[in-house]
């Protein structure tokens, strides 16, 4: 499917949807419950066909957490990128992608680990790289601890 | 959980630890093993042994610094790793690199390739119980180390790639040692298949073993050798060509079976291709700069850059968030290795415990780019 046709085709499936056009990639930028519905159906949909998701991860922006979801198609050879704004900075929680894609298990656990975004419906979610004690999440742009140096 | 807690299960499962300090996990990996006498329920990766956080570290670096770090994640890989992270800032900075400089890309990455996969050859060997293969390996590996430390000055942690080009330009004696050493490795080839391909006990441990099929992989998010082992066509070189790659000729290597004896003949015909794409440029390298003239400071507009490109192990995705400074917002590094460990529990499980050996030998991981 051509850019174009992907875009009507996901208005279709969800009218509240942004598009931006600033990457080499489309862009699609959705609110956090609105990500496992369009997800499922972007699966399964012969006419989309995403069996690939080959890039997981999250952007923090101070003032909100932005999920990033980088999606291909092996059969019809088209990208899409998914951005699931969270709001909830202290707290981010949204839907688990794992029972779509299996590797979204381990990418969602490197997200808790390091950004300490909840995931619901996650079939193992604890601490993949820190100690399981570790006070914090390492990414997160306000992260410190006393060993870090400033420059 | 700590070690040696909660050693038999309710279901009378045994659980075993294999790692952190293990010859057969390459690297400090910790595997948990539930095991129902030899029969394996369960294998749960723990990682973070070697977990440096370099993307947080590329945070603070500027746009020509932080491409030495990604040397240390894939040190294998480490030329690919670094023309990943560089094509990614041309992307953002609108440049290109100098044909001379594409060509010397492709040249050391290919080389690369080659040694990584003369090392995996020469430890899957040793894993499954053959001590000659690692010598025989490292004899040829060690010619192709000796190029690149002739050329780059170092034999691991290359860090050659820049922004718009290569560091410097090739050693005079690079096309003559070259030459040498694929005559040589030509010559030695026919030794590696004598020595493991053919071998009944090989076969017999490989074939049939951590079967991985074709949705499964897709849906695993496998890449490299590991993929198209299981019949998956993935080869960045060929899905999305750079550096010149489409202009050169070369067969992406499939093999059907997906079990370990599949993944085993992907890396030795896969050999064969990198000879072939080296024997192709290493006499028409373009005359020219090896490097764009670039500003001092680097300043990419604001803006999401992704880049991918084929590793020894996989699919490597350099995924850059700009907020138009000069280092990076974010940083993240799509690595091969870790979406390849995500399907071992997968493969492992209703196998023998010896089967979990060889089905580690050949996901070939590199547990720095693991845990990054």
């Amino acid at each position: 499917m051509s850019q174009e046709e992907l875009k009507t085709k996901i208005t279709e499936l969800l009218p509240s949807a942004i598009f931006e056009e600033s990457s080499e990639f489309l862009q699609l930028i959705l609110d956090a419950p609105d990500l496992l519905p369009l997800m499922t159906e972007l699966r399964s949909d012969t006419q989309t066909d995403f069996d690939y998701l080959f890039n997981l991860t999250c952007v923090d922006w101070k003032d909100h957490m932005m999920m990033v979801y980088h999606l291909f198609s092996k059969t019809l050879k088209h990208t899409l990128v998914v951005k699931a704004k969270i709001s909830d900075r202290e707290q981010p929680e949204i839907e688990s992608l794992s029972e779509i894609w299996k590797t979204a298990e381990l990418q969602e656990r490197e997200v808790f680990d390091l950004f300490g975004v909840n995931f619901l419906h996650h079939p193992d979610l604890r601490r993949l790289f820190m100690e399981e004690d570790w006070k914090g999440f390492p990414l997160r742009k306000d992260y410190t601890d006393e060993n870090m140096i400033q420059l | 959980m700590l070690l040696g807690e909660d050693q038999i299960t309710e279901d009378g499962e045994f659980v075993i630890n294999i790692g952190p300090q293990h010859p057969s996990t390459h690297g400090v990996l910790h595997l948990k093993v539930w095991l129902d006498g030899e029969t394996i329920k369960k294998v749960q990766p723990h990682l973070g042994y070697i977990h440096r956080s370099i993307e947080k570290m590329c945070e603070s670096l500027s746009y020509r610094q932080f491409i030495f770090a990604t040397s240390r994640m894939d040190y294998l890989s480490a030329h690919m790793n670094n023309t990943a992270c560089a094509l990614t800032v041309e992307k953002g900075l609108g440049i290109e690199a100098t044909p001379r400089a594409k060509a010397i890309r492709i040249l050391l990455s290919e080389l690369t390739r080659l040694s990584s996969h003369q090392l995996w050859w020469g430890s899957i060997g040793l894993d499954l119980g053959a001590v000659t293969p690692f010598f025989h390996a490292f004899r040829e590996r060690e010619m192709i180390n000796d190029i690149l430390e002739e050329t780059c000055g170092a034999r691991l942690t290359q860090n050659f790639m820049v922004p718009g080009g290569v560091m410097t330009d090739l050693h005079p004696n690079f096309q003559k040692r070259t030459h040498e050493m694929l005559k040589n490795l030509k010559a030695k080839l026919h030794e590696y298949d004598d020595l493991l391909t053919g071998n009944v006990i090989f076969e017999n441990r490989t074939k049939g073993v951590g079967v991985l099929s074709k949705e499964d992989a897709v849906s695993y998010g496998c890449t490299g050798p590991v993929a198209r082992g299981s019949g998956v066509s993935c080869d960045v070189r060929k899905w999305f060509p750079y550096d010149g790659y489409e202009q050169l000729q070369f067969e992406e290597v499939l093999e059907e079976d997906g079990d370990c004896y599949a993944r085993y003949m992907v890396r030795m015909r896969e050999m064969k291709q990198s000879i072939h794409l080296i024997e192709q440029l290493i006499d028409n390298i373009p005359e020219g700069d090896f490097q764009t003239k670039t500003k001092n400071v680097l300043k990419l507009p604001k803006g999401e850059f992704y880049q991918r490109v084929e590793t020894a192990r996989g699919e490597l995705g350099v995924y850059l968030v700009s907020d138009g400074a000069s280092t990076p917002y974010r940083i993240h590094f799509r690595s091969p290795n870790f979406c390849n460990l995500s399907a071992l529990n997968h493969m492992a499980k209703g196998g023998k415990i010896g089967d979990l050996v060889a089905i580690m030998a050949t996901l070939d991981l590199v547990i720095p780019d693991v845990d990054r």
